[in-house]
């Protein structure tokens, strides 16, 4: 520990038994009986249904739109273009803030990207919508697109990712090279991959004359969001309203505000109608974001005994031709091995895409997949087992910083990962293990790794008369199970079973609960209603203690515990009084709790935190035809405390099966003749469907983390995904002794 | 124009007006019968989040023209759950074991899910065998990854089935 570093966080005093358990979903009921409402399911009387039209080429103009037959066929009320498109007040050119993202709203005929709205059609009826947009039979003026390395117009960035440093170098990397046995480099090239969350983008806006404007809409930063729109639209923050109850789905995809969505509130305000827009799954390949494309260049030296002794990551990163958003890959190399150098360097690349964002794992999942191989590629070189060379490199300290890690018990994933799936006896050489079927069985790892962001969040707990509890935070469950999992920790903090608190959340009018992203919502907000619900009952403690008719009288606010609906004295647990009796004497109705997420900056900066695991895979190769199946995937993760298991477990699973999808299926294509995506649907690009994922195990390893935040909660969300690509990739490897230079893997890379 | 269909949508016979030959089954659930359990996550019959039972069949209702379907019988997720709908003791056993095997996250996919499932127990092609669990669920897309909480909860409600049909038999 250093020595000016903060003194330990008290270990968090644990009241209740509501965290740790493995409840089922608050949500549960409403989800398997489709009474969850998502935002198309929204149905405001006098609806109108908007469907843009969107363009074909990838770089050029629209030069005609036939915006007469359009509008001639029946239930067509109305065709936006940039000729008509009502005006906004901020110019969608620049940018707004961080998560600002330049966007395509109809403000000229130019076309950017495959899939862009080129025109808005609102109708009657969905039918009509779609059909109007069909008889519009845009013209352009093509430009060739820019779809490729060759083509496309490199540039040094000034950051990746959000802000991130786009050339991170630590220690001597030419000592480092010039030091070293043996250097072996690695390419691998990762590409466009898209959300597809299984809910589209869908908005349903409503306007209350011209200043006040009610959306229903996923939305992953409610806050964030909400105060986006008021700029765009001109009016005051408090005057937006975005209800996101449920989301369905994702992945990165729905904290950044779009084009078709703001085009569809445009209209609703234009017509004074609601007005519905639903993207088409295929025009989600476009204006909502991906993952894009990289080319990663890794070298390692090595030691004659396996040390790594330089660490160069070098990436290529695709952007939009008008927008930086650069798939921060080389990071991954700066936290994850000791090494006495490391240089992370990205460069940007053009081309005439949309924009792409974050998307699950953004950086770490493409960085770790090369890095993965590369550590791979490295032990082979030194004749010595994967997990073994990674034991030797292991990281007792963040590498180039020197900070000690909050809590790290990655050495526990490996071991009981390795135990749990038989990885003793591995045979060191590849193609020697077949099955019974005479399938080539190969065995790959993969150390899985993900920083513990936090975000400003608040919340409010309120005690109500009759002993239970209502909380709100403007929170997102878009499938990790914040409704569960918040409700738990702040039933936790009030002293009350999770069944007697009522959490409000989802709504942009409630507490700030910041982004649903980065894998710390639970850490962020939780630690908000932890806050608040300490306040109100320090707050109702105080009353008790104040009142000489209480049991509590005179015990002050440290002397009391909170446990199933009672404050109990701490030096006589036996003197106690329930919240309801200590409310109804001193007649009051309630009594109000606030808490913020407020993370000691001293101690984020002293100490390294991160999630850590280890992911282990077993493949089976077909020798004649090259097909691969991922047979077993076994996940040991440590991240600090876990609240809810179940979810969490589930969590890991998703993210794992993310991975073998990153391995194995996913990429679009583009016509590199048109720039267009020639599998924008859900069937030509691939995802897993359950066939492919026969057996998948995550273990949940215990860690203690004093430092993280005063819960010691860490993120569970995306880590998954980030050794597995790795570990499958391996497991190909170490089944038919081809080393990949590319994902997803292909049949034909394997015969 | 105006086209009037017999339909029998979760047991209730009813008689639908359409204005328009081109509306999916889908749509005309969601969008003008207010049933929204069955989604839409591609309009292609590429990931089964449409899907409900018609004459006791799973199939997607995305790809189903409702003019096709005079005097047919629907079942929607709406339709599963006893009488009361919600209240965990009147919950359709596979729905139940959604909840307990956490065979969802978001929750967008499972109406499809749990309706597919519904299909399967009737076909009864998969025995308790995983394999066949998880191939004849393949129609039904899940992005979060809930997998193994699906073919767990469907094993499982096969299961209950057979005790049950064990028991009726003893």
């Amino acid at each position: 520990m250093p020595l000016d570093s903060p003194a330990p966080i008290a270990p968090y005093p644990r009241h209740g038994s509501n965290s740790g358990q493995p409840l089922t979903r608050r949500d549960g009921e409403l989800k398997v009986t489709g009474r969850a409402t998502y935002a198309a399911d929204n149905h405001p009387a006098d609806l109108l249904y908007a469907v843009t039209a969107v363009s074909s080429i990838a770089r050029g103009r629209v030069t005609a739109l036939d915006v007469a037959a359009a509008k001639a066929h029946p239930g067509v009320v109305e065709v936006f273009t940039p000729a008509n498109r009502p005006p906004l007040a901020h110019d969608p050119d620049v940018k707004l803030g961080m998560f600002g993202f330049r966007i395509e709203v109809l403000q000229d005929d130019g076309v950017r990207y495959v899939n862009q709205p080129i025109a808005l059609v609102v109708a009657e009826t969905l039918e009509a919508a779609v059909e109007g947009a069909a008889l519009l039979n845009q013209q352009y003026e093509a430009q060739p697109a820019r779809t490729g390395l060759d083509d496309g117009e490199r540039y040094a960035p000034a950051a990746v990712g959000v802000g991130a440093p786009a050339h991170t170098a630590y220690g001597d990397l030419d000592a480092g090279f010039a030091a070293a046995d043996q250097i072996v480099e690695t390419d691998i090239t990762t590409p466009a991959q898209f959300h597809n969350a299984m809910e589209p983008h869908s908005v349903v806006a409503q306007w209350d004359g011209d200043d006040h404007l009610t959306l229903d809409m996923g939305n992953q930063a409610l806050v964030m969001s909400r105060d986006a729109y008021a700029v765009y639209f001109g009016i005051p923050a408090q005057n937006v309203l975005i209800r996101s109850p449920f989301l369905g789905g994702g992945f990165g995809s729905k904290a950044i505000l779009n084009g078709p969505q703001i085009l569809a509130i445009l209209a609703a305000r234009q017509l004074k109608r609601p007005v519905k827009l639903a993207l088409s799954r295929a025009q989600m390949y476009g204006p909502v974001g991906h993952r894009g494309r990289t080319w990663q260049r890794l070298r390692l030296g090595l030691d004659g005994e396996g040390r790594i002794t330089a660490l160069h990551h070098q990436s290529t990163a695709a952007t939009s031709s008008f927008e930086d958003f650069l798939e921060p890959a080389a990071s991954a190399s700066l936290h994850a091995y000791a090494s006495p150098a490391i240089l992370a360097e990205t460069q940007g690349l053009r081309l005439d895409t949309g924009t792409p964002g974050p998307m699950r794992a953004p950086g770490e999942a493409s960085g770790s997949a090369a890095l993965e191989v590369a550590i791979d590629a490295a032990a082979d070189a030194c004749g010595m087992d994967p997990l073994e060379f990674r034991l030797l490199n292991y990281a007792e300290t963040e590498p180039g910083t020197g900070r000690p890690y909050s809590s790290k018990a990655l050495r526990e994933c490996y071991s009981e990962g390795a135990k749990r799936f038989g990885w003793a006896g591995r045979p060191l050489q590849p193609r020697q293990m077949r099955d019974e079927n005479g399938m080539l069985v190969g065995w790959g790892m993969g150390t899985a790794l993900f920083p513990c962001p936090h975000f400003p969040a608040e919340a409010r707990a309120t005690l109500r008369a009759d002993g239970t509890a209502l909380v709100e935070t403007a929170g997102v469950d878009m499938g990790q199970g914040a409704w569960t999992a918040l409700a738990q920790i702040a039933a936790e903090a009030l002293g009350l079973d999770p069944e007697q608190v009522e959490f409000r959340s989802g709504v942009s009018d409630l507490p700030d609960a910041g982004v649903a992203g980065g894998s710390g919502h639970t850490a962020s907000a939780g630690l908000a209603l932890h806050n608040a619900g300490e306040d109100a009952i320090a707050r109702l403690a105080e009353l008790a203690g104040a009142d000489p008719a209480s049991p509590l009288f005179g015990a002050g606010n440290i002397g009391v515990v909170a446990r199933a609906g009672r404050l109990h004295r701490r030096d006589d647990e036996g003197r106690s009084e329930s919240y309801a009796d200590i409310l109804a004497r001193t007649g009051k109705s309630m009594v109000v709790g606030t808490g913020r997420m407020a993370r000691d900056d001293a101690a984020a900066q002293a100490w390294a935190m991160y999630s850590n695991g280890a992911v282990f895979a077993e493949v089976k190769v077909d020798p004649d035809l090259g097909v691969v199946r991922v047979t077993r995937l076994v996940g040991a993760f440590a991240a600090g405390r876990i609240i809810n298991p179940r979810l969490v477990r589930s969590q890991y699973y998703g993210g794992m099966i993310w991975g073998l999808s990153f391995a194995l299926h996913e990429a679009a294509q583009t016509d590199r003749r048109t720039g267009r995506i020639m599998n924008a649907d859900l069937s030509e690009y691939r995802v897993p469907v359950n066939a492919d994922v026969p057996s998948v195990e995550a273990i949940l390893v215990p860690e203690e983390d004093r430092y993280v935040n005063p819960l010691g909660i860490k993120g569970v969300g995306e880590i998954g995904v980030t050794g597995t690509v790795g570990a499958i990739a391996n497991a190909v490897r170490h089944a038919t002794g081809v080393r990949v230079s590319r994902f997803p893997i292909r049949i034909e890379d394997l015969l | 124009m105006s086209l009037s269909l017999r339909l029998d949508i979760n047991g209730e016979p009813r008689i639908v007006e359409i204005d328009d030959p081109r509306i999916t089954l889908l749509d005309l659930l969601r969008e003008r019968l207010a049933l929204t359990g069955a989604k839409k996550g591609c309009d292609r019959g590429q990931c089964g989040a449409c899907t409900v039972l018609v004459d006791g069949r799973r199939i997607n209702s995305c790809l189903t023209l409702a003019v096709s379907l005079d005097g047919a019988e629907i079942t929607t997720i709406e339709g599963l759950a006893g009488d009361g709908g919600v209240g965990g003791e009147r919950l359709h056993p596979v729905q139940a074991a959604f909840i307990r095997h956490d065979g969802f996250q978001c929750g967008f996919c499972t109406p499809g899910q749990i309706m597919s499932a519904v299909g399967l127990l009737a076909e009864g092609h998969a025995g308790a065998d995983p394999e066949r669990v998880r191939e004849l669920m393949s129609g039904n897309l899940c992005r979060c990854g809930a997998y193994r909480g699906i073919t767990e909860a469907v094993l499982d409600a096969i299961a209950a089935e057979a005790g049950a049909a064990r028991e009726d038999a003893a």
